[in-house]
């Protein structure tokens, strides 16, 4: 029986028991939205939380997709069950993609990885609103690490890495990252640091800018992790391509959810994470009901009435968000 | 007649749209085997993309069994090869019967060097369609598309 | 004005001394009409001059003319040989030697890897013992041979001259042409096993080894063919192959070699594609800055190390799967495009390769068109018969200035060094980025039909499907896993491992040249995939990132 027809619960229940088809699919519903996603999303949400969530961002051509494969190899050989969501653009002119991830974690990922490629669909925002569905599908069904990889250009790409539980962010030499990174915001949102290429000239100069800006980091603020917590992020040098550095990079990353597990840390991340996807859910629902209002004509009579100079356009908006709250 | 459409306020292209968003079609494509003619390939990567699909391209030294996973990983709609070795009667065949022992029910089509008289074997092994060297670029949006559908149903 | 004068006669009487020294066909130097033809035509500098545009020969095809070389292998060793056997019959002197992709790849015709590919697009060669069917009855101080291949170049060399050796040919009497361009694999052909860096140290252990041991042969054909065929340019294929080529120079000089013992010994391998002016001046060009940088940037005083001597095909990638008759005319034009500019050997590619490896009526016409070129056109009578012509001098300062840009480019990416730009630009994705988008282009153009390719987009009727074509025996891998199987069984295993075992150690030391322990083992009938594994235990294996 094909997998588009099958229900929601029965999805996710064959997702629990480790049918890695049924993860497909459900991510395929989850990517597009809609009714069916929330449904997802209900099932899912209370069983989430045993997986470490780690994002990883840096520049395009930092290594980072190889990178990746090296860790889940080292995941793997730790006796983990990683997942990987590879995060890469759309076309702006098609809306179709080329998602290429997969061949360069192929040759160092066991078997029992799971990979998939998510195309950001021209919506930054939708990316938002995708990658934390995602990520709960897997948590589900029992991935752990999950991790999700970013090129970090956008600032919702950067949103949602800082999102994860663990941030990794990759710097190489030569390419002014440091400088880069420091005016991305990424500097703040980086838990671990990994200096890839490490064996390109350049690679210490990267380690002692990164160093400087961390020892600045006490007067801009940044010294304290997204939990509250002041927290020095590790700097790991490593050559993906050859596999150096790897277990450092795994050890730091593990390190930092291990500093997450005192106190309430991780409870106040993951808080930090479902209030910035309600945020999100909620400003999405706004606005689709804004769009269909002003598209089905309901809001003509308010923006006649401020064409015609009775009430200013700001005594308009504020009676379309009464109306917008209002309604259902 | 309304003032503004959904356009207005999507103007920029970063919000989803309301409801659900349209399906996008998602195309493994591959090289099975040894033989590392990539162009026409990449060139099929590009069409396909111009065309509004999504391509998981994992490229060279492909077997059916990472070509499987995937397709499950990540739910894709249909499965495109290229052959330039004079293997595809071994292959081509091979990598229909992987799927189907895997229970995917997604299309194969395979494109490349493929001789006329070789179509018909292919096609009659389950090959959902076969593009000979010279197809255009329609040609190749087309038969995919129309691969997914009939495999649909 | 004067002095220009004064220069070009006095080059003109140099030339026309090394012309006068040289031998010369007997055949009327004059038209079909019986008009009376120059040597040459035009300025200085002339053929046999620096930088060579005109060509490297002062009296170019007078002299003698291209070699008409055609590729054979398909099947087991012993199809290929009698195949071999036939050639050498009819008086050709240089065999071509094509393997299958298993063996191209470094992979055992019993690996999971082969199955249906072996025998297909070439030979299975496994072990020595298929080596020694392939040249079974053959004299090997007596031919030319020319092998294609490269992840395991060193494995088919060592293997070569193991045969030479219990034949009783001492390897210093070897004579031919291994292609072993690396480089070119992580740009356009993927035929690569390990990563760039150990590959290049095999690259250039082959060339230290060749130019102790084996004078005659040459260790390296720098191909921008695949290049082309990989969706290229003409100015890309160009100068990637000429950057390779400076990048091989570099690493041999790195690796202790002086720049005039080898340099000679490099060969080029271009393409000729349907753009006639453009593929001129392509060749033209490659003439001139080869000379130039191999003078006055790496200092070669040899003359012999600047001229660049090339072998040309015909663009398999233009030949059409409809109405593959017409794809005849298309390598006469081709193959007159490099005869014009001035290739030292051509390979003309058959009518009916669109769909599969060429029958033998389909090879026959396709030298036969070469000979047309060669004996009825003119073009080997007068060297660089279109020189001095504005259009195509012009042609040739365009090609040099784009190869020149990117040559800049990887200088720059390498800080300063060719050899560091390429493996930069390997490793950024550069190369295949670029081919990719040409490659791209130019199927946007054919599909918008603002480019005409007769027979696709235009021109269309009377198609008639080709019906006979190449079959290469099914049986051929049920046949080589059995012998595969059998010298297995003969052979002597502690003897194997304890070649594979040197080699191991060979590989470990960056100083040890591979090729000693290489032959070693071969002689041991230790497999090809067996040698390849044990190399990449030490050197890993090479994924290209995808760049689409």
């Amino acid at each position: 029986m094909s997998y588009r027809n099958r229900t929601i619960p029965e999805l996710v229940e064959r997702a629990i028991d480790g049918d890695n088809r049924a993860v497909g699919r459900l991510l395929t519903i989850v990517e597009r939205g809609g009714v069916q996603s929330e449904e997802v999303a209900a099932l899912t949400h209370p069983q989430r939380g045993r997986a470490h969530v780690v994002g990883i961002t840096g520049a395009p051509g930092a290594g980072k997709s190889t990178l990746v494969g090296r860790l889940l190899a080292e995941y793997c050989r730790r006796g983990h069950r990683p997942a990987v969501l590879a995060i890469d653009p759309s076309s702006p002119i098609s809306g179709g993609a080329i998602l290429g991830d997969r061949i360069r974690m192929d040759d160092v990922v066991p078997e029992g990885t799971f990979v998939r490629s998510m195309a950001t669909r021209g919506h930054q925002g939708g990316l938002a609103l995708a990658v934390p569905g995602a990520v709960r599908v897997l948590d589900v069904a029992g991935f752990s690490p999950v991790v999700i990889e970013t090129v970090g250009v956008g600032q919702v790409e950067v949103d949602v890495v800082a999102a994860a539980d663990t941030a990794v962010v990759v710097a190489t030499p030569g390419m002014g990252d440091a400088v880069q990174a420091n005016k991305a915001g990424l500097l703040e949102v980086a838990d671990v640091f990994v200096v890839n290429k490490a064996d390109r000239p350049g690679a210490t100069d990267v380690r002692r800018d990164l160093e400087l800006m961390l020892d600045l980091a006490h007067v801009t603020g940044a010294d304290t992790d997204a939990s509250g917590a002041v927290f020095r992020p590790e700097i790991i040098m490593a050559t993906a391509t050859s596999g150096e550095g790897t277990v450092a990079v795994v050890d730091a990353i593990v390190d930092h959810f291990e500093h997450l597990h005192i106190s309430d840390r991780l409870e106040r991340r993951r808080a930090g994470r479902v209030r910035a996807e309600i945020r999100s859910r909620a400003e999405q629902e706004l606005l689709d009901r804004l769009a269909t209002m002003l598209h089905t004509g309901e809001l003509d009579d308010i923006i006649r009435d401020s064409v015609a100079s009775h009430r200013s356009p700001v005594q308009a908006a504020a009676e379309i968000v009464g109306r917008l709250t209002g309604n259902h | 007649m309304p003032f503004g459409g959904v356009r207005d306020i999507y103007r920029g292209g970063n919000r989803l749209s309301p409801a659900q968003t349209p399906e996008r079609l998602r195309v493994v494509l591959a090289k099975l085997g040894l033989d590392g003619h990539d162009r026409g390939l990449k060139v099929v990567a590009r069409i396909l993309r111009d065309s509004g699909m999504e391509v998981i391209f994992l490229g060279l030294r492909q077997t059916t069994s990472s070509i499987v996973a995937a397709v499950e990983q990540e739910d894709a709609d249909a499965v495109g090869l290229s052959m330039h070795n004079a293997g595809h009667l071994t292959l081509g065949p091979k990598m229909v019967r992987a799927l189907d022992e895997a229970g995917l029910d997604v299309p194969v089509v395979i494109g490349g060097i493929i001789p006329p008289e070789d179509e018909r074997q292919l096609l009659d092994a389950g090959v959902a369609a076969v593009l000979g060297p010279g197809a255009s670029a329609t040609e190749v949006v087309e038969s995919v598309r129309s691969a997914i559908v009939a495999s649909r149903g | 004005m004067g002095e220009d004068a004064t220069d070009r006669s006095a080059s003109e009487d140099r030339w026309r001394a090394a012309y006068n020294a040289g031998t010369r066909r007997d055949v009327p130097y004059e038209t079909m009409s019986g008009v009376p033809l120059e040597p040459v035509y035009g300025d200085a500098p002339f053929p046999g001059q620096f930088p060579y545009t005109r060509g490297i020969h002062p009296g170019m095809y007078r002299g003698r003319l291209w070699t008409m070389r055609m590729f054979a292998g398909f099947g087991t060793a012993e199809d290929t040989n009698a195949r071999f056997k036939e050639i050498l019959r009819n008086g050709g002197g240089g065999l071509s030697t094509a393997f299958d992709m298993p063996t191209l790849m470094g992979h055992d015709s019993d690996s999971e890897w082969s199955e249906g590919e072996v025998g297909r697009a070439g030979v299975a060669i496994d072990t020595l013992a298929d080596m020694e069917d392939l040249f079974a009855g053959i004299d090997l101080g007596n031919v030319s041979t020319s092998m294609t291949i490269n992840g395991p170049a060193n494995i088919a060399l060592a293997q070569y001259v193991a045969v030479a050796e219990k034949g009783g040919v001492d390897r210093d009497r070897l004579s031919g042409t291994i292609q072993n361009d690396i480089l070119k694999e992580y740009q356009a052909q993927k035929e690569y096993i390990y990563p760039p860096r150990p590959s290049m140290r095999i690259v250039t252990d082959m060339m230290r080894f060749t130019t102790a041991e084996m004078p005659r042969w040459h260790p390296v054909s720098i191909s921008g063919y695949h290049i082309r065929e990989a969706g290229s340019t003409a100015a890309q294929e160009l100068a990637f192959t000429l950057a390779n080529g400076f990048a091989y120079v570099e690493a041999a000089v790195a690796a202790g070699l002086n720049i005039d013992e080898f340099a000679r010994r490099l060969s080029f391998f271009f393409n000729s594609h349907s753009d006639f002016f453009e593929e001129l001046g392509k060749f033209r060009a490659a003439r001139r800055i080869w000379a130039r940088w191999m003078r006055d940037h790496y200092q070669a005083r040899d003359e012999r190390s600047w001229q660049c001597r090339f072998h040309t095909q015909t663009a398999g990638v233009s030949l059409t799967a409809q109405q593959p008759e017409i794809n005849i005319a298309r390598v006469a034009l081709q193959a007159f495009a490099a005869a014009a500019g001035g290739t030292q050997s051509l390979h003309t590619d058959s009518y009916d390769e669109a769909h599969a490896l060429p029958t033998e009526d389909a090879a026959r016409i396709a030298l036969r068109t070469q000979q047309i070129v060669a004996h009825e056109t003119g073009v080997a009578m007068v060297a660089d018969p279109f020189g001095g012509a504005p259009f195509i001098e012009w042609m040739t300062d365009e090609m040099e200035r784009q190869a020149e840009a990117v040559f800049a480019h990887l200088l720059d990416l390498g800080g300063g060094s060719i050899l560091e730009g390429v493996y930069e630009g390997i490793e950024n994705g550069y190369f295949v980025g670029e081919i990719a988008d040409a490659a791209y282009r130019f199927e946007r153009e054919v599909n918008a039909q603002r480019r005409i390719i007769v027979g696709v987009n235009a021109f269309t009727e009377g198609d008639n499907p080709e019906k006979s074509l190449l079959r290469i025996d099914p049986t051929v891998e049920e046949i080589q896993l059995k012998r595969l199987g059998e010298v297995k069984q003969r052979r002597n295993s502690d003897a194997v491992a304890a070649s594979l075992a040197a080699l191991g150690m060979a590989a470990e030391s960056p100083d040890t040249n591979l090729m000693p322990a290489t032959i070693d083992a071969v002689k041991t009938y230790a497999t090809e995939g067996e040698i390849t594994r044990c190399l990449s235990e030490v050197f890993g294996t090479y994924t290209e990132a995808a760049i689409v």
